[in-house]
């Protein structure tokens, strides 16, 4: 792919915050017209990737493009072509919700009955038609966060950064988010969408990049991640907790690597090479073996376990224990 | 929500256009909306504005009625006319804390960096919110004259007069909205903004000419409020306005038209380049 008919491009991002790097040789290639995810725990640098490929930030080393524009000398050019959800809404909530569209349009030098007519449009669009004329300060936080999404869709700009649209969203919210993200690619733009949410980059995005400790650390379709780990897993789920040692010691012989055992679940599953093979394998040597199981299974690994592998620990389980650690330090 | 969100024909922004007029103009129209974004705020919470406007109000009652009968001027006259003007530069200083919270809001709530995103100019956020504030002022100077002529204050001089005096206290103001952009930059925490500002503007009015000629206080404190910008401005006026209590012994008292010109413009020759500077480096 050339740089031509991507809509990002960044080669070796660093960001400097005191002696440590939140971006440390962050490359990224996201073609034109597509959701691309970009997957990693909180701390990982994905809002720092954000901040910077939409201009907000300055950095210390490498270079981007966006809409084919480099973000440093030709960041006007790339203001006209993006959009921009953050983390928190970048609203103002004094205002009302048709204030801040008009007032966003106008920004964008919008004639003043275009900028009031494209507000009538999100509005209508996002569902705040009823709320339109109340103080954005009284939106509860789906619709605060709509508003911002509608916000930075005024000019249905070329890119797309969304930074965690659906953190804090209620299931509901979430889906209306989805919707229209979906919604926006079939009409042409490109979206960067930051999660920590395995589901929703599986959900959303076509391909994914797993970022973490500032730089991508595995990239491609959500089916190529789970291939990369190594296939297909076999699982046994046993009847009897007791017996998870005996099944682990069969599943390690047909298997390509150590087995996982969850107690909680009485699962034990590893990776095969051979699946037909395998499967008729376990059932065999389970049986000779005295094992009861309640299920046997193939499957392919879910993207926890493919970012399990990819990062050498868990998505949101290490980040949380992380910040129970930092708390308690 | 499911419909098609696609760029609706037409809707594009204009390129930029690299000329120096071009980009005035561009900055210039980013500017006003920006200013009437934040006039929409008055309109929007009116209450902050009646909270602002019931301090000086209250100093006209207090000092003009329950401390003013025992109060003495040097050179006679009436405490209530050499009270007003003192009021008016003082209402512009208090307007440094609804600037620096203004600014401080908008850094803290994120509301920049969607501005930051856009192709806006970037001096536009704090040029309409200066512009907004020296507005608003117009509008507080305005009422507060009202005011003052219902309790006997009035001028003596000429009409012109009077409006070099409104001029001087209005671009003492403009001066204050740039420290207070600068405050609420630095300090992007709109509680801490709020609480900061008081405690350092009450001295300043306490040690100027707003309330007592200097001439009566002692010594070093005398010297200390002839030095005080807002007593040059203070003590400009009542001369324009031709009420007592201007002039005395020492340079700056006797300077003080000039000094109400040169204190501004040396604060606005800090302060613009400082927050200019500032805004530009929140990139960091
Ligand atoms: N303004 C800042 N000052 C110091 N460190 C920062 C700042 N912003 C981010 N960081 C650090 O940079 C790293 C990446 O942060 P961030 O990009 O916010 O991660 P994510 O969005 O993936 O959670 C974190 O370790 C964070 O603590
Ligand atoms: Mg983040």
């Amino acid at each position: 792919m050339t740089t031509n008919d991507a809509a990002i491009v960044a080669e070796g991002l660093r960001k400097r915050y005191g002696s440590s790097y939140a971006l440390d040789g962050f490359d990224l290639t996201v073609r034109r017209g597509v959701v691309h995810g970009l997957l990693g725990p909180n701390g990982a640098g994905k809002t720092t990737a954000v901040r910077i490929l939409s201009t907000l930030l300055r950095f210390d080393g490498g270079s981007a493009r966006v809409g084919g524009y480099d973000v440093v000398t030709e960041a006007d050019e790339v203001r006209r072509r993006i959009g921009l959800t953050g983390q928190y809404a970048a609203v103002d909530e004094t205002l009302s919700g048709r204030q801040n569209l008009v007032m966003f349009g106008r920004l964008y030098h919008l004639g003043a009955r275009q900028a009031k007519r494209r507000a009538d449009e999100l509005l209508e669009q996002f569902g705040l038609t009823q709320a339109a004329d109340r103080s954005g300060r009284t939106y509860s936080g789906g619709m605060r966060r709509r508003l911002d999404l509608a916000a930075s869709l005024i000019l249905a700009p070329e890119v797309l950064f969304l930074d965690e649209p659906t953190t804090g969203l209620d299931p509901r919210s979430r889906n209306d988010v989805w919707d229209a993200v979906r919604a926006l690619v079939a009409g042409g733009t490109t979206v960067l969408l930051t999660t920590q949410y395995l589901e929703e980059a599986d959900q959303l995005a076509g391909r994914i990049s797993v970022i973490d400790a500032g730089r991508v650390v595995a990239e491609g379709t959500a089916d190529e991640l789970k291939a990369r780990i190594g296939g297909d897993r076999i699982e046994v789920v046993v009847r009897d907790a007791a017996q998870l040692p005996a099944a682990a010691a069969v599943v390690a012989r047909i298997g390509t690597a150590e087995p996982e055992t969850d107690a909680d679940t009485r699962r034990v599953s590893a990776p095969v090479a051979d699946r037909m093979a395998a499967l008729t394998d376990a059932v065999r040597e389970l049986q000779a073996a005295g094992v009861v199981a309640e299920d046997i299974g193939l499957r392919r690994p879910t993207l926890d376990e493919a970012f399990l592998h990819l990062t050498g620990h868990r998505a949101e389980t290490d980040a949380d224990t992380d910040a129970v650690k930092e708390t308690a330090a | 929500m499911s419909t098609m969100l696609q760029r609706p024909p037409g809707l594009i922004a204009p390129p930029p256009d690299r000329t120096p007029l071009a980009r005035l103009r561009w900055t210039a129209a980013d500017a006003w909306v920006m200013t009437k974004r934040n006039m929409a705020h008055v309109v929007r919470a009116p209450e902050e504005v009646i909270i602002y406007f019931t301090l000086p109000i209250m100093f006209v009652l207090v000092f003009g009625y329950v401390f003013g009968s025992g109060m003495e001027l040097p050179g006679g006259g009436d405490y209530r006319e050499f009270l007003l003007p003192g009021v008016f530069t003082m209402t512009m200083l208090y307007g440094l804390g609804a600037t620096a919270t203004g600014i401080a809001f908008d850094v803290d709530r994120g509301v920049v960096d969607r501005f930051r995103s856009m192709p806006m100019a970037r001096s536009a956020l704090v040029a309409g919110r200066s512009a907004a504030d020296l507005i608003r002022a117009v509008l507080e100077l305005a009422t507060l004259v009202v005011c003052g002529l219902l309790v006997g204050w009035q001028w003596r001089g000429g009409i012109a007069d009077a409006l070099a005096a409104v001029g001087l206290i209005l671009l003492l103001r403009i001066a204050i909205t740039w420290v207070g952009i600068y405050l609420g930059l630095v300090v992007p925490n709109p509680d801490t903004v709020g609480v900061i500002v008081f405690p350092a503007a009450f001295p300043l009015t306490a040690l100027s000419n707003v309330f007592v000629a200097p001439e009566l206080m002692p010594g070093w404190l005398g010297a200390v409020s002839e030095w005080n910008p807002l007593s040059s401005t203070v003590a400009a006026t009542r001369e324009l306005f031709g009420n007592p209590g201007f002039g005395g012994d020492s340079w700056a008292a006797q300077h003080s038209m000039l000094l109400a010109v040169a204190w501004p413009l040396l604060l606005l020759a800090i302060f613009v380049p400082l927050s200019i500077r500032r805004y530009q480096k929140l990139s960091r």
